[in-house]
């Protein structure tokens, strides 16, 4: 067994935030009580909010005691299939954090609010440059949030016309939120088994498109890892029956400079800005999730949008067949000045290269280990390979042991168990950041897990060992939940 | 480039592992007629250096305090964040890791979102919160969703002292919906107007925002009791979670649901986002609630631990049967809320609730003094509306060019509010800026 390297000695233990504290203590400093205290009528007076009173200290050693029991990109390769784990450039921390962006307040007058609405108009321009779209809407707050627009401006623009639709077509290989976000507007999901290629196939397609289908949603490259190739056939199937078509742009870094979308039939697209623009996940959020449009569905767009006249930046409210809004104000303006700072610093030939690195490693990858592990689709891929643990059942192990295993090595598992196409799936990003050495080890430790799989199961099935907890009970969780302390 | 590790001798191995001869080679599985042959048109590429004074310069560009004295809320709240909030918040390990899908090595952020999910029900007044939502707009049409579904009734009623734009997400978000939404008027003393609901039994859900847009606090008892009355549910909201240091919560008041924004929770203003949707329920809706949940459990060795929990109710695993397609929570800003009351705490929050309150009135007081009449005449928190003499505007011109922004006008919003401005202070702003304020509108 290969030696395992870990540091747990300074993992320590720490309480819950109310464990801990005396009543009287206070980590905040308060400004002076300059006025008189003016009382409030008591019939609308609560109790002081039940928290537990502690010092500065205390709460500092406890949120970085917290800290260190998480994994993040700073702290190994994290190849999450889907998500585009990239590193996160630290400029881009300082750029969303400057004084005159950060405290700036959503109501300030245009005329003093210009550094932030150049920001989100000239975003707005490089994310149209690099999809072949005609307008971008930096509204949603999120991926989903992005598709639930994509979908509304559907619904908008077949109402304007007076079409009547019911179902729209979701491809196996979209991203998991398509149904869901289909559904959340009123369209029936139908479904499209991909083919024995991993792509969809074009005369599924001209069946099912009819005058009640309002489009399709394809995530392109597809959750299979898989570049489309039918795309523009389907296309032309889907706009012959006045249909459109929606790209989820999940896997946009794949294709930055290589692809655009806009010009192979795609109608609307989503990006994250938080997986191919770098900004960082943060445990699960606040991403950003634009949305692009061709000309014909810019009317539909959320309202405001920025515009530029006369040298001068502005919000323009007044777009009577706009959806309406998506978010309190403008989205989520620090995330979209780190995906800025991030273009500004890569400039185009960089994320071009950035798309081709990333292909690299993946097809590297899956070269490496295609011996060692089941290769779902053995044919060049993009950004992303899909393994499944066939070649480990015979030895009883699963997808998620192998997975837990690698915690073991310091390396965070790729995604499991997505797409659903593919059984027991393990699905590879490893994303341009990551070096040919670090590669080199995740597939020497996957190598070297697989032999343990045969020569030692029980160390896979009871891993991982060394992480802050070992494998938590879901089952409970979910039959007696406790959601609160 | 510092992000891009491969030397030339990497890809050309690389390369020949994958059995092809150049990069482009890689993507030959795109047809033709796919692919971008051209070079994007893009600004090209500044180094750190340069990116720095770029952005200082259109940072420059905008006003913010200290320059600026802004008196302005209204759903985007300006509170001093404690350095120590600010950094612990800011470690990588925090920032840099995903969804924590793999619970052994994501206890921190784990962790950290029960604590969240404990205090936010606790000043929500609720039984369960989620890890948090987009902001408060999303999270008060989600709501909304909730209670429509659950009650299957022709529509759902909603405050006009709600935020504005909040009432805006929540038609876009009930644009595809069977569910019609009423809006109810407000009154003369700044409260929302019930009494047509006091017949009607067709709503599923009534929705109140207190403090209300105009700053004033509502009476939410009465308002529970209406709803409840006609079988709907009662949803508490609100765009300033620091009133709630100081004020009866919602829960307490009957809420059903509570959806809220805490941005002012230790989350920079940042023109308007990200910032933090809070929602909480009483138990009984726990299983319907959007979006991610923490619970706590043990792990094989018995030690205790937290986990995403009632996933089942999620996109992923329902598909299309889901009840959001919801994926991400704004988790950092939920991190923020949590060690900025922790920062504070029972004692100190009071006292900074307290304080907000107290300054608000002395410029309340102050400005009616000098001629302003306060038109709602209801208890307000930090906010409140102030009407000033026809022509104001021109002197409001006049404050911005000595960079006072006084209050927003509400006109825009209310366009039979001419003259009316929507003030704002919080802990802040010192007494002397009010006064020179006051001193301005006096002149």
């Amino acid at each position: 067994m290969k030696e395992v390297i870990h540091n747990s000695g300074l993992v320590l233990d720490e309480k819950l935030l109310w464990e801990k504290g005396k009543k009287g203590r206070i980590g905040f400093s308060i400004p002076p009580q300059d006025v008189a205290v003016a009382e409030l009528d008591p019939e609308l007076v609560g109790e002081d909010p039940d928290f537990p009173d502690l010092s500065e200290v205390d709460v500092v050693r406890h949120f970085t005691r917290l800290s260190t029991w998480n994994f993040g990109v700073d702290t190994g390769m994290y190849p999450l299939g889907s998500c585009t784990m990239k590193y996160n450039p630290k400029t881009n921390e300082r750029q969303a954090s400057l004084a005159g962006l950060s405290e700036a307040h959503p109501f300030l007058p245009e005329s003093l609010s210009q550094g932030a609405l150049q920001i989100m108009y000239e975003l707005e321009q490089y994310l149209m440059e690099i999809t072949g779209m005609d307008a971008v809407t930096l509204q949603p707050a999120a991926g989903a949030h992005g598709e639930m627009l994509g979908m509304l401006l559907i619904h908008a623009w077949h109402s304007k016309k007076g079409n009547s639709r019911s179902k729209i077509i979701v491809p196996d290989t979209a991203h998991g939120t398509n149904p869901a976000s289909a559904a959340l507007c009123g369209y029936k999901p139908i479904p499209v088994k991909s083919d024995e290629n991993g792509i969809i196939p074009v005369e599924t397609i001209r069946e099912l498109m009819d005058d009640e289908t309002a489009g399709i949603m394809i995530t392109n490259p597809n959750t299979l890892g898989l570049f489309e190739e039918n795309i523009q056939e389907i296309s032309e199937i889907v706009h012959a029956e006045d249909g459109l078509v929606y790209g989820d742009g999940a896997n946009m870094n794949a294709v930055m400079g290589i692809v655009k979308m806009g010009n192979i039939g795609v109608d609307i697209m989503h990006l994250n800005l938080h997986k191919t623009f770098s900004t960082p996940h943060g445990g699960g959020g606040p991403g950003a999730g634009p949305v692009a449009v061709k000309k014909d569905l810019i009317p539909f767009l959320p309202a405001p949008r920025v515009v530029f006249k006369n040298g001068q930046y502005s919000l323009e409210k007044n777009l009577p067949d706009s959806v309406g809004r998506m978010t309190a104000f403008y989205g989520h303006f620090n995330v979209l000045i780190k995906a800025y700072s991030y273009i500004r610093q890569m400039g185009p030939d960089n994320l071009k290269k950035a798309s081709r690195l990333a292909v690299l490693n993946a097809n590297y990858i899956k070269e490496q280990l295609k011996d060692t592990l089941h290769l779902a689709y053995d044919r060049p891929c993009m950004h992303e390979c899909i393994f499944s643990d066939k070649n480990q059942a015979a030895h009883k192990i699963s997808t998620m042991d192998m997975a837990k295993r690698l915690l073991d090595y310091g390396i965070h598992p790729p995604t499991v168990y997505f797409p659903l196409v593919v059984h027991g799936a393990i699905m590879v990003e490893p994303t341009e950041t990551e070096s040919k050495e670090d590669i080199d080890l995740f597939i020497e430790t996957f190598k070297t897990i697989a032999k343990e799989a045969e020569e030692n199961p029980d160390i896979l099935t009871s891993a991982p060992h060394v992480s802050k907890r070992r494998r938590l009970d879901e089952v409970e969780a979910a039959r007696h939940p406790c959601l609160t302390g | 480039m510092q992000y891009l590790p491969h030397t030339k001798e990497d890809i050309k191995s690389m390369l020949e592992v994958v059995g092809v001869s150049s990069l482009d080679e890689l993507f030959s599985s795109i047809p033709e007629n796919c692919r971008f042959d051209g070079r994007l048109n893009l600004p090209e590429p500044m180094t750190e250096w340069e990116l720095d004074d770029h952005m200082d310069s259109l940072a420059g560009n905008m006003a913010v305090s200290p320059d600026y004295k802004i008196f302005i809320g209204a759903g985007s709240y300006t509170h001093h964040i404690p350095m120590s909030v600010k950094y612990v918040t800011s470690r990588s390990e925090f920032v840099t890791c995903y969804t924590p899908y793999q619970p052994e090595v994501s206890q921190g952020t784990l962790q950290a979102i029960y604590e969240y999910q404990t205090m936010a029900a606790t000043l929500m007044g609720m039984d369960v919160a989620t890890a948090s939502h987009y902001d408060g707009a999303t999270a008060l049409a989600e709501a909304l969703l909730i209670a429509a579904r659950k009650k299957k009734k022709k529509y759902v009623a909603i405050s006009s002292l709600i935020h504005p734009h909040y009432r805006e997400v929540i038609h876009t978000y009930f644009s595809p919906t069977q569910y019609e939404i009423i809006e109810l008027p407000y009154l003369e003393n700044g409260r929302t107007d019930l009494s047509q609901l006091e017949s009607g039994d067709e709503f599923g859900a009534l929705a109140i925002q207190s403090p209300n847009f105009f700053g004033c606090i509502e009476n939410l008892k009465n308002a529970a009791d209406i709803a409840h009355d006609q079988n709907a549910l009662f949803i508490g909201s609100y765009t300033e979670a620091m009133a709630y240091g100081l004020l009866k919560n919602p829960g307490s008041m009957g809420a059903d649901i509570v959806a809220g924004e805490g941005q002012s929770l230790g989350i920079a203003k940042s023109y308007g986002g990200p910032a933090l949707g809070m929602l909480g329920s009483k138990k009984e809706f726990m299983r319907m609630l959007p979006g991610r949940l923490v619970g706590k459990t043990t792990d094989q060795d018995g030690r205790p631990g937290f986990v995403l929990t009632l996933a089942t109710r999620e996109q992923h695993i329902r598909r299309e049967k889901a009840t959001s397609n919801i994926c991400s929570n704004n988790n950092l800003c939920a991190l923020s809320a949590v060690a900025y009351m922790a920062s504070l705490g029972g004692t100190g929050f009071r006292k900074l609730a307290q304080l907000n309150h107290d300054k608000a009135e002395y410029l309340k007081s102050e400005l009616k003094k000098a001629g302003g009449k306060i038109p709602f005449e209801s208890p307000t928190f930090n906010e409140f509306v102030v009407r000033f003499k026809n022509g104001f505007d021109k002197k409001y011109a006049r404050l911005k060019d000595k960079k006072i922004l006084a209050g927003l006008p509400l006109a825009t919003f209310y366009p039979e509010l001419e003259n009316h401005y929507l003030m704002c202070v919080t802990e802040t702003l010192k007494k002397e800026d009010m006064d020179m304020l006051i001193q301005e509108v006096i002149s």
